[in-house]
């Protein structure tokens, strides 16, 4: 019997400059590429006078951009023009990201490499989302972002006060409660995303090893919805932070 | 079969309980409250959805630490 080959690292399939590019990267460089063009396309369409000459893909992107913009604006209230560039980008980027891992092809073209355990295959493509670097990159953007506009509301002082606080007993305690939460965002904003789009990767694939003809379908859809989800967790969830620790106290 | 093997299936075994049970829960708050207040229910649902992923998140958790003890 075959056995099933799961790798939780991304593999390397080259390297330029000394610099590894693994198959993830890849894959979320194709990602941004994606995104780029329809956003120069999207914002072509834009500056056209005639609204008929409009195209599909500009009216699809407007309906959602403006669906999210008024489903942040319940969050987020005021703060929501400064922070909407940022949230849609993310949003994008996962759920494109989470996608792009379910197409077929993904994962499943790719080449042969000897190696010391002999001969490995390394697919070509890979759900960005799938490699821990990802999202760890992504939760560092979200919660660096978030540490960036607490000190533009609270300024330098009241920003490290609320860490470090000696006026009384009960202050400082929490403040070091609230250290370890920051710390503590980034691990659960990471491995949030990572573990959920890896799991489904897993899912599927043991899935498919066990039975390969229709069954795999539903499972299928569920991971559709599951990126999709993941996506709107990982974007509310920064809204949310940002929302409470740029609010005034007393 | 070797023994970590078996420690995988305990971490997500067991790790799975705690979540099963709170995702339960969260289910059975957002029901009552739309039985009770049907106008709400959209917005009961996106609470809903969050809190389930702050549950289903310590489940993942417990996935992670199998999968890093099942391949690394």
């Amino acid at each position: 019997m075959k056995s099933l080959h799961i790798s939780v690292a991304a593999e390397k399939i080259t390297s330029i400059l000394g610099f590894p590019v693994t198959n993830s990267l890849l894959t979320s460089l194709i990602v941004m590429a994606l995104l780029i063009v329809i956003a120069f396309k999207v914002n072509f369409q834009k500056t056209q006078k005639k609204k008929s000459k409009r195209s599909t893909l500009y009216l699809i992107f407007e309906m959602i951009i403006g669906g999210f913009y008024g489903f942040f604006k319940n969050i987020a209230g005021e703060r929501t023009d400064q922070l909407f560039p940022l949230l849609m980008t993310l949003f994008l980027f996962i759920v494109f990201g989470n996608w792009i891992g379910l197409l077929p092809g993904v994962g499943s073209i790719g080449f042969y490499e000897h190696t010391v355990h002999g001969e490995v295959f390394v697919p070509l493509f890979r759900g960005p989302n799938a490699d821990l670097n990802t999202t760890i990159a992504l939760s560092l953007i979200s919660v660096s972002v978030t540490q960036y506009l607490s000190i533009k509301a609270h300024g330098i002082k009241g920003y490290i006060s609320r860490f470090i606080n000696f006026t009384n007993p009960i202050k400082a305690f929490v403040g070091i409660l609230e250290l370890i939460s920051e710390f503590a965002k980034i691990l659960s904003f990471s491995f949030r995303l990572f573990g959920n789009i890896f799991a489904g990767e897993v899912l599927l694939m043991v899935m498919i090893f066990l039975i390969p003809v229709l069954v795999p379908i539903p499972f299928l859809a569920l991971e559709i919805f599951v990126g999709f989800i993941q996506a709107l967790v990982f974007t509310m969830l920064t809204t949310i932070f940002v929302v409470v620790a740029t609010e005034k106290h007393e | 079969m070797e023994l970590r093997d078996l420690a995988v299936a305990l971490a997500i075994g067991l790790g799975t309980i705690g979540p099963g049970v709170g995702v339960g829960l969260i289910g059975k708050g957002a029901m009552e409250a739309i039985g009770r207040n049907p106008e709400a229910g959209s917005q009961i649902t996106t609470t809903l959805i969050l809190g389930i992923a702050f549950a289903e998140a310590i489940a993942i958790y417990a996935l992670v630490i199998a999968l890093i003890i099942k391949f690394v």
